[in-house]
């Protein structure tokens, strides 16, 4: 699904961001990547949505790799993960349904399939009932569901979420992973960053810690991944 | 392309004061440059106007037969530089200069004045060199006594048209960069403002092709909407000028006029194709 060859990265201004990191996510897998900040979790998600392309190196998502795939094709990649952040990054004119459509309009999906598909999308993350409602009139917790129903909606391969929970209180940040636990259930692979270990150490997902840009700890030949599992 | 053009309007309907900055400032900008070009068409239509008096007169010898006149007139007549070749006989020349010259028309005495052949030249044959080219080969003539033509009047004339010319082309292209890099840093604002929406977009897997549809229409129609103020400014400014200065003033011809409505929508289109693709290489 999402693999790392010795990845590095390197800033011209920061240097060193991320050195000879290797891993692969499977399919249907839960991952966790913790550490520090300025460890390197969100160059690992940024090379994960080719936001940025390793310095040596390779990635490969679903069959795309980071040293073949021209600019002009990322959002071919794009169209089969969703990317959820720590800020929601929602359209603050729009309501919570025109947010979720936004993901399928920009990509030319068909308009009569936009409807029922975002009543699906809002209807999973239990916001169906504030499909009307503006991202102002919405909690944290509520906004986060909004950008998960809009990284649902194209029905993705992996949901890449940093720190989704970072700006949350305790009661949202357990709704919203539960949430996200739900979504990996239904088998979609979920790669997040977090800083909020209590969240790690309650589940036996798999864990990629970062430090200085390296990997320094992986638990998956400890524990096995969620689609492996019995 | 439905999408492109309801974003288009949305982004008009959200940030209105900075769609109607953005058409202003366009609008201002080709203002500028449009009333430049008017002062620039009027000077070049008073030259225009100067320079056709440009005119060459052959005297003919006295006792020449008025047929061989008529037909050298005739075969000057068919020069490539030549508009018009008019015979003047005596009697002629004699009425047009007691007209001319009014309370001395009484020095003239009938058979005084020589015949002549006056030649008119094309437009774009009036310079010191198709002149002085025509009178050369006019002068020829076995019956051509004298050829003048005002040689130092239509080198002036040729010089001040010159520098017009020249001076009008740097401070018009000089106008035309300006306006462009306000345009420029304004259609850039719109899409800074919209920044957060083209990042969204790219992450949901958006084309940048995609992207870019909306604020070309936005910027076509941004710089249409200016063009077409500008105009309207253009025409209340030349107007009131020629009302309180009391002259007529050339207004630009239709060509024109669409020409500049045309080059607003390109700046528009151009500039946000611009903005928008720099913004998009950047993030």
């Amino acid at each position: 699904m999402i693999q790392f060859f010795n990845v590095s990265k390197e800033f011209p201004r920061t240097g060193l961001a991320l050195s000879e990191a290797t891993f692969r996510l499977h399919k249907g897998e839960f991952a966790f990547l913790t550490g520090p900040s300025g460890a390197g979790k969100s160059t690992i998600l940024r090379l994960a949505y080719f936001e940025e392309r390793p310095t040596t190196g390779e990635v490969r998502v679903s069959g795309m790799s980071s040293s073949e795939l021209r600019a002009s094709e990322v959002s071919k990649l794009r169209r089969r993960l969703g990317i959820v952040f720590q800020d929601f990054r929602l359209l603050e004119d729009r309501t919570s349904e025109a947010n979720v459509a936004f993901a399928l309009e920009v990509i030319g999906t068909p308009r009569a399939q936009i409807a029922p598909r975002v009543n699906r999308a809002l209807t999973q993350v239990g916001l169906a009932a504030k499909a009307k409602a503006f991202p102002r009139e919405l909690s944290g917790g509520e906004q986060q569901r909004v950008a998960i129903a809009r990284a649902l909606v194209n029905d993705p391969l992996a949901l890449i979420a940093d720190e989704p929970t970072g700006n949350l209180d305790e009661r949202a940040t357990r709704s919203v992973f539960q949430l996200l636990r739900d979504i990996n259930s239904a088998g979609t692979a979920v790669l997040m960053a977090t800083h909020d270990l209590d969240l790690v150490r309650r589940t036996d997902y798999r864990t990629i810690e970062l430090d200085h840009g390296k990997i320094v700890f992986d638990s998956t030949e400890t524990r096995p991944a969620v689609g492996e599992r019995p | 392309m439905r999408i492109a053009f309801r974003d288009a309007l949305f982004a008009f309907r959200k940030a209105p004061l900075l769609s109607a900055l953005s058409v202003s400032t366009i609008a201002f900008s080709l203002f500028a440059f449009a009333l430049f070009g008017l002062v620039a068409l009027n000077i070049k239509q008073a030259l225009d106007s100067v320079e056709e008096r440009v005119e060459i007169r052959a005297f003919v010898a006295d006792g020449t037969p008025v047929e061989d006149i008529v037909n050298a007139a005739l075969e000057i007549g068919r020069y490539g530089e030549v508009q018009s070749a008019t015979l003047v006989t005596q009697d002629q020349a004699l009425a047009r200069a007691r007209k001319e010259l009014g309370e001395f028309s009484d020095v003239f005495e009938p058979g005084v004045l020589p015949a002549s052949i006056d030649i008119k030249l094309k437009p774009g044959s009036r310079d010191p060199r198709s002149v002085g080219k025509v009178a050369a080969r006019v002068r020829t003539i076995a019956f051509v006594d004298d050829v003048r033509y005002g040689e130092e009047w239509i080198s002036q004339l040729h010089r001040l048209r010159n520098i017009a010319g020249v001076t009008g082309l740097a401070l018009g292209l000089a106008f035309a960069v300006v306006a462009v890099i306000i345009i420029g840093a304004t259609i850039r604002m719109t899409v800074l403002a919209r920044s957060k929406e083209i990042s969204i977009m790219r992450l949901v897997g958006a084309t940048d092709g995609f992207i870019r549809r909306p604020f070309l229409i936005e910027g076509f129609a941004k710089g249409v909407l200016g063009g077409l103020l500008a105009l309207l400014l253009t025409f209340v400014a030349s107007a009131t000028l020629e009302h309180y200065l009391h002259f007529r003033a050339l207004f630009f011809d239709d060509r024109l006029v669409a020409f500049g409505i045309a080059g607003g929508a390109l700046i528009g289109l151009f500039g946000s194709g611009y903005a928008v693709g720099r913004h998009l290489r950047r993030v």
